[in-house]
């Protein structure tokens, strides 16, 4: 039996997979686990060569393997260090199939929202300033360290944080913060019955989240802002649509196929899907819509209700700011 | 923040450039008026005709500003003269929030001017565009294609280091280099 096993598995190579993260919180590789039975039955078809969040594999087997010998890689998280970006490289150069996994991968992310502050102030903060710091000695993470005639290494952190696809070719995006089971199951299942869009397409559909939100019957055909309320400033009407209820949702500038998750479970969308095909930036666009909706007239009266809103950026570009136009501050050092 | 007057690297002294997007019915038409009336105006401004204020994206304006430009001037009717009727209203609401998330975003607030012109004011479509270049050319080149670069000269180093190493080791096993697995052999 076990020789038949070892003969079939020689006749019938599986495709192989590799899991990978880099910035990332890890709930991306919570959703792989969020298959749960899904996922035995991909783990049936494939070969998994790499997966350092759950299993045990070392860097230098996936170098010795050759090029484009994993048919699919799914990448998590967005590329701040320089270890984040060689293994981008070296995943890239061993998958025929890159993907970009979950909205870090593909956006930035949250991650990318450090693209507002000098890697010293970010350095400052969390090994000298921060309110639970006890570090006396100042001790930071240092490249290299001379450790009794020995040299370590540590991987060194790039002052500006990026998309996958801002360092190497991206053959598709997986969407979401993270992306839901059903997405995940939709972009494995289109791999491996050879069934893929086009190389460079979005995994989910193409049209605005309010599609496929329950709340959409009750959007107006005219909004007006008079005030902008945050959900826990208010007591929310679960039907309405947010909009109408004075609350920024991301949903109009936010690819859907998510079934409208968050806004079912009574908060506004923030965009984690990223825009659909038609739009380059996604904050500006939803800075658009919802502003060209304020009520007043009158610059003094537009003002009171743009205050509503006291962080734009954090608001508009909660995961695509690494990915924007602008993409960082402008003022910020490079060295 | 000072080299404006200084000879870039091919010779010619640093200018500003406007991008200028006019509405047909009143702003163009007025850069229309002054151009017929002969007036003079600083060379900088870019014209871009659209139908209304409120066709302009505020993807068009930062696009601009990544692409080069130092500034963005958006030209529009007066408050209840929009030939749509409330397009200029919307300019106004989108610009005054964009204003705030590009200061936030480290790029002067100052680079971006929205002025009500109607089609009657050729006169003050030169006084715009000559403060506008007066006031870029205080703030200096905005420069953000050069900055951009910058940015990502820090993964140059790198993806040479890789690129040596993989050039290296691409060697290592060559009875496997022309055979990737892929999806047909994989299915076969």
């Amino acid at each position: 039996m076990v020789a038949n096993l070892k003969l079939w598995r020689l006749l019938m190579p599986k495709p192989k997979i590799a899991f990978y993260w880099c910035a990332s919180c890890g709930g991306c590789e919570e959703t792989v686990v969020d298959l749960a039975e899904d996922i035995l039955g991909v783990v049936e078809k494939v070969d998994i060569v790499l997966w350092p969040v759950a299993m045990d594999f070392k860097y230098k087997d996936i170098e010795a393997m050759p090029d484009k010998s994993i048919v699919a890689t799914l990448l998590n998280g967005a590329i701040r260090s320089t270890e984040q970006e060689e293994m981008a490289h070296l995943l890239r150069r061993k998958s025929q199939y890159l993907i970009a996994y979950g909205a870090c991968a593909q956006l930035g992310g949250i991650p990318g929202l450090a693209n507002q502050f000098p890697l010293e102030q970010i350095f400052q903060f969390n090994y000298e300033g921060g309110p639970t710091m006890a570090n006396a000695q100042k001790t930071r993470p240092q490249v290299t360290t001379d450790d009794q005639g020995r040299t370590p290494t540590l991987p060194a952190m790039h002052h500006v944080v990026r998309s996958l696809d801002q360092v190497v070719e991206v053959d598709y995006y997986v969407p979401g913060c993270p992306p839901t089971p059903r997405v995940t199951r939709t972009a494995l299942t289109a791999l491996l019955e050879n069934r893929l869009p086009p190389k460079g397409s979005v995994i989910a559909p193409d049209i605005a989240l309010c599609d496929e939100c329950p709340r959409k019957a009750t959007k107006p055909a005219n909004i007006a802002f008079t005030e902008f309320k945050r959900p826990h400033q208010a007591l929310m009407d679960p039907n309405l649509c947010f909009l109408a209820q004075g609350v920024v949702c991301l949903g109009p500038a936010t690819r859907s196929g998510c079934n409208a998750a968050c806004t079912v479970g009574g908060m506004p969308c923030t965009g984690c899907f990223g825009p659909t095909s038609r739009v380059r930036d996604q904050g500006l666009k939803i800075l658009s819509s919802i502003c060209s909706n304020i009520a007043p007239k009158e610059e003094g009266e537009i003002e009171k209700v743009i205050e509503g809103i006291p962080d734009p950026v954090g608001t508009f570009y909660r995961y695509g700011l690494a990915k924007s136009l602008l993409r960082r501050k402008a003022t910020l050092p490079s060295k | 923040m000072t080299n404006q007057t200084k000879p870039s690297a091919s010779g010619e002294t640093w200018t500003p450039r406007i991008v200028a997007f006019f509405c047909n019915w009143c702003t163009y038409t007025a850069a229309d008026l002054a151009g017929v009336s002969r007036m003079k105006h600083a060379a900088n401004a870019r014209v871009i005709r659209l139908m209304c204020s409120g066709r302009v994206d505020p993807q068009f304006i930062v696009e601009a500003l990544a692409k080069g430009a130092d500034g963005v001037l958006i030209g529009g009717c007066h408050p209840n003269d929009c030939h749509y009727v409330e397009g200029n209203y919307k300019c106004l609401r989108r610009y005054q929030m964009l204003k705030r998330m590009i200061a936030d975003m480290g790029i002067e607030p100052e680079r971006l001017r929205l002025e009500w012109i109607s089609a009657a004011e050729g006169e003050k479509v030169k006084r715009v565009i000559n403060e506008m270049t007066e006031t870029l050319t205080q703030l200096g080149p905005l420069g953000l294609p050069q900055k951009f670069d910058e940015w990502d000269r820090e993964m140059e180093h790198f993806a040479e280091h890789v690129a040596a190493r993989e050039a290296a080791t691409g060697s290592a096993c060559p009875e496997h280099g022309g055979k990737p697995q892929t999806l047909e052999t994989a299915h076969a």
